[in-house]
């Protein structure tokens, strides 16, 4: 390799050439390929990263294009671990660039992860946020933890040399009703440019050793004031001592409901007329829906319940599979012999359509 | 005694920071003031995890509470 690629890093007092060793030597495992995972292994993999697994399933959609800034109108409806794939290896080829196109669960986490000396959690979801815990903990691995709402960022590193992890900061998985994600709540395209790439900084200061990991810190960050503060926090023993995975990551509601996976509901689509709520807001609605669904948004079931045939098995659909797991909670006590049906994953999840969107 | 507010919290709230005025109502304890703001937003509540920070630094419940101290609450967020 031509010495002269890193040279404006290398030539730097504290990094220098073994800190560039370090990183060519490094395996880093990025979960998510959308607004975090992109600033992450672009840097990384400019930097010199020698190992850069990604892990996703989703495909590129027209709504991840103001923040996913690594694709382009072209990609939309390929898989985003393909495309990120072949524009890593044309900005570095000399990355041993490795495809992981799954999303990461109870099944595959720890032998995916324990091949990597380090993870990057750059995922949207809570389920994903504590299986990438639990399974760092267990492995010793350290990872890299960011997330975003709105207009504000969080940034910290878990399980570093004997530091606390994210369940030191929040034990427990929140229930699926409490906190929107990006698809209900909405996040501000260069958000998360900037918390990916303070992610993206951590994971080179924790592989080359330089300055001061944000370890037992967690750092908030404020678009709208352009404000940054440090929280302090330590570890619990309790949170550090993890044998196995838990028997499930899904998000907990409280309630159980009967749900369709995105392949059967597709062909059920395909097979014949069926009754679909769609409890997605006004705009998304018109901006793209599936023939023949009903739009009453979450806001306004209780109100418009009335529209919905009871004696008819009612399937619900949303952007990711939340908000439709809501709309069967809030119902489910009024219509108790009712088939109310969660379409899981959402328009997210449905291939044929979610590029549509 | 200031109370910046992060995440959902700042949604539910509709602001980002609270002020309580000294002396009567302000809370004495860390476990005081998660009560004294989930009765004032029930939606608060609801928040398993809701992690609070006195002075910069994450504190338990137990934690007694003086009158200059900048708190700040910090909900889990999950997008990205």
């Amino acid at each position: 390799m031509n010495p002269e690629r890193y040279s404006r890093q290398t030539i730097l007092k504290d990094f220098g050439p073994e800190a560039q060793q370090k990183l060519a030597k490094a395996k880093v495992l990025v979960v998510g390929a959308g607004g975090l995972g992109i600033p992450v292994m672009t840097y990384l993999n400019a930097m010199g990263v020698g190992t850069l697994g990604i892990v996703d399933l989703d495909r590129v959609a027209l709504s991840n294009l103001h923040r996913q800034v690594l694709y382009a109108e072209s990609d939309i409806g390929k898989s985003k671990v393909a495309v990120a794939l072949s524009k890593l290896k044309a900005q570095n080829s000399n990355t041993d660039l490795r495809s992981h196109e799954m999303f990461l669960d109870r099944d595959n986490a720890l032998e995916t992860i324990r091949s990597y000396d380090l993870v990057v959690d750059a995922s949207d979801n809570f389920p994903t946020r504590y299986l990438i815990n639990d399974a760092c903990v267990i492995l010793s691995k350290p990872f890299i933890y960011g997330a975003l709402h709105g207009f504000e960022g969080q940034v910290s590193v878990f399980n570093y040399k004997g530091g606390p992890s994210y369940r030191c900061l929040y034990p427990k998985m929140p229930k699926a009703s409490e906190v929107p994600n990006c698809d209900q709540h909405g996040v501000l395209g260069i958000l998360p440019g900037i918390v990916g790439n303070l992610q993206a900084l951590e994971a080179i200061k924790v592989i080359t050793g330089i300055g001061e990991v944000l370890s037992g810190t967690l750092l908030l960050f404020d678009g709208l004031v352009n404000g940054f503060q440090k929280i302090k926090f330590s570890s619990l023993p309790e949170n550090m001592i993890i044998d196995r995975l838990q028997g499930n990551y899904e998000l907990d509601c409280g309630l159980s409901f009967e749900s369709v996976t995105p392949e059967t509901f597709e062909r059920l689509l395909a097979s014949g007329p069926l009754q679909l709520i769609d409890v997605r807001n006004t705009d998304e609605f018109q901006s793209f829906h599936i023939a023949n669904s009903i739009n009453i948004p979450l806001s306004e079931l209780a109100r418009r319940k009335g529209e919905i045939d009871m004696t008819v098995p009612a399937y619900f659909l949303c952007q990711s599979g939340i908000r439709s797991q809501k709309a069967i909670f809030e119902l489910e006590p009024f219509y108790s012999s009712a088939r109310l049906v969660n379409v899981t994953g959402g328009i997210n999840q449905l291939h044929q359509y979610a590029a549509k969107y | 005694m200031e109370i910046l507010l992060f995440g959902i919290a700042k949604d539910i709230v509709g602001k980002s920071k609270i002020q309580f005025a000294a002396g009567e109502g302000q809370p004495t304890s860390v476990k005081e003031l998660r009560q004294t703001l989930e009765s004032a937003y029930p939606d608060l509540g609801r928040l398993s995890s809701m992690a609070v920070a006195v002075n910069s630094e994450y504190v338990r419940d137990e934690l007694i509470l003086k009158p200059g101290d900048e708190i700040a609450i910090i909900p889990p967020v999950s997008g990205g």
